[in-house]
């Protein structure tokens, strides 16, 4: 019998052994697999969901507009002048500086918010509107369709839905309507000369502090936020050291600190006993850490595998069913989106980390404290 | 009978390497494979100059984050508290805690 043979034996023997002992309790240890499995589930849950959604803003948004410039009246949010344009527009380093038109529409019918906006070369003119899916879901309608919305005076703007923004685009454009000006302008009662805010073009991408710092000075009661703030916001929304990522994160470390605390506090006296039988039939203190190694093994690697698959299946396949309940909250309008699956190696070693060294170290240590001691000893205890 | 059951095991366990295996090529797959679906909302993202991902539609400053200003936690007035579910799973924007530009 060559090594390799022999060693594969030997190992065969011992998960055998160790699946009689961990049978020997299968309630106890079919409840710990399943729990174990559900905590890693959620933790990768989380951990893929923020991680798709982070990357795939990063890539989406890196495309926005390089500086976009409000102007707060009293801590909140002002219409900007159109004077505004030609001052900013004189900055050294400013390429363009375009006036946005957006807004929010409450739809008291569907009782659903819709983001409206002003695209800079709308196509189809004045009494019709592009909506995106989650617009076209909540309010029944389709192309061709008729949507009513109320003015601020009070009268009805009927507008013909001309087209549907693309199912695939839902994560950025689910609630958006898109209006001509005067149709813009009409809804809310703003009059021309007036902008939500200014989106600036800056030459030198390396500038952008610069002319947002010189922008400030020049137009104090303004605020610009920068795309590479844009870009940090999703980074910390999503960031795990904060909100319900800390929380859900808490509970789970906090749990397989109870299993760990559990496993490393001690075994109980029949396993003590069986480790004592072990040694004094002559098994060696490395073959019982073996034994344990397994039982570790069998139960944490089985539960991280699963746990990972499972929650690779509910976030990329089931848009994360269990979550949208949370991410819903009070929207009646919430976007199907579909994330792309972005995994690396980084989480899944960090999951790993998390969940399996520490059990499979919190099965062996006590084992081998118990098996370094006499064994007399330990079957008299 | 031991051999059966360390059958049964390594079958599970090797299933479950598979199915791992298959989850980091499809993931590999889906991101070459979604490549267009990105490009083509990162191209509306520039056509209608986009600021933020539609996640939450609840509130304002939920639904345009990095647009939020600095009054959005006292909507009602001051000291009054958060009241949409979203509004505690989206902390405040960092340049907005931060403040860099100013």
């Amino acid at each position: 019998m060559s090594w390799s043979s022999a060693w594969l034996d030997r190992q065969r023997n011992f998960i055998g052994l160790t699946l009689d002992f961990l049978m020997r309790k299968k309630g106890k240890h079919a409840a710990l697999f399943l729990v174990y499995a559900l905590i890693v589930f959620l933790l990768s849950s989380v951990l893929f969901f923020t991680h798709a959604v982070k990357k795939e803003a990063s890539l989406i948004l890196a495309g926005a507009p390089e500086i976009i410039l409000q102007r707060l009246v009293a801590g909140r949010h002002d219409l900007m002048p159109e004077e505004a344009i030609a001052k900013v527009s004189s900055i050294t380093g400013v390429a363009s500086v375009t006036g946005r038109l957006w807004g929010y529409y409450y739809d008291t019918v569907f009782r659903a918010n819709y983001t409206l906006m002003v695209p800079q070369d709308f196509q189809y003119g004045e009494g019709k509107v592009v909506i995106g899916q989650g617009v076209s879901r909540s309010s029944i309608v389709s192309e061709g369709g008729m949507m009513p919305l109320k003015a601020h005076d009070g009268t009805i703007v009927t507008l013909t839905v001309q087209e549907i923004l693309p199912s695939d685009s839902e994560l950025i454009s689910s609630d958006l309507i898109l209006v001509s000006e005067k149709d813009f302008r009409h809804i809310f009662g703003i009059q021309k000369g007036l902008m939500t805010d200014l989106a600036v073009s800056v030459r030198n991408p390396k500038e952008i502090a610069t002319v947002a710092a010189k922008i400030k000075k020049m137009i104090p009661d303004s605020r610009p936020i920068t795309r590479s703030e844009i870009l940090r916001t999703y980074d910390a929304i999503f960031n795990w050291r904060g909100g319900i990522m800390l929380l859900i994160l808490s509970g789970c470390v906090i749990a397989f600190m109870i299993f760990s605390w559990d496993k490393a506090s001690g075994l109980s006296a029949d396993e003590k006993k069986e480790i004592g039988i072990l040694k004094a039939t002559g098994w060696e203190t490395s073959d019982v850490i073996l034994l344990k190694f397994w039982e570790g093994m069998v139960i944490s690697l089985g539960s991280f595998l699963v746990g990972v698959v499972l929650a690779y299946l509910h976030v990329f396949f089931t848009s994360s069913v269990l979550f949208s309940p949370v991410l819903k909250g009070w929207s009646v309008l919430y976007p199907e989106f579909r994330l792309v699956p972005f995994i690396d190696a980084y989480q899944m070693v960090a999951i790993f980390c998390l969940t399996v060294l520490p059990y499979t170290a919190a099965t062996i240590i006590p084992a081998w404290k118990t098996a370094n001691t006499d064994p007399d000893a330990v079957m008299r205890t | 009978m031991h051999d059966k059951k360390v059958m049964i095991v390594t079958v599970f366990l090797m299933m479950n390497i598979a199915l791992f295996v298959l989850m980091i090529v499809h993931s590999s797959y889906s991101r070459h494979h979604l490549q267009p679906m990105v490009a083509e909302q990162a191209g509306m993202v520039v056509k209608y100059g986009l600021t933020d991902l539609c996640l939450f539609t609840d509130a304002r400053y939920t639904r345009h984050p990095t647009m939020a200003d600095l009054n959005t936690p006292f909507q009602d007035y001051p000291l009054s508290f958060e009241h949409f579910p979203s509004g505690s799973l989206v902390p405040p924007p960092p340049h907005l805690v931060s403040n860099v530009v100013e």
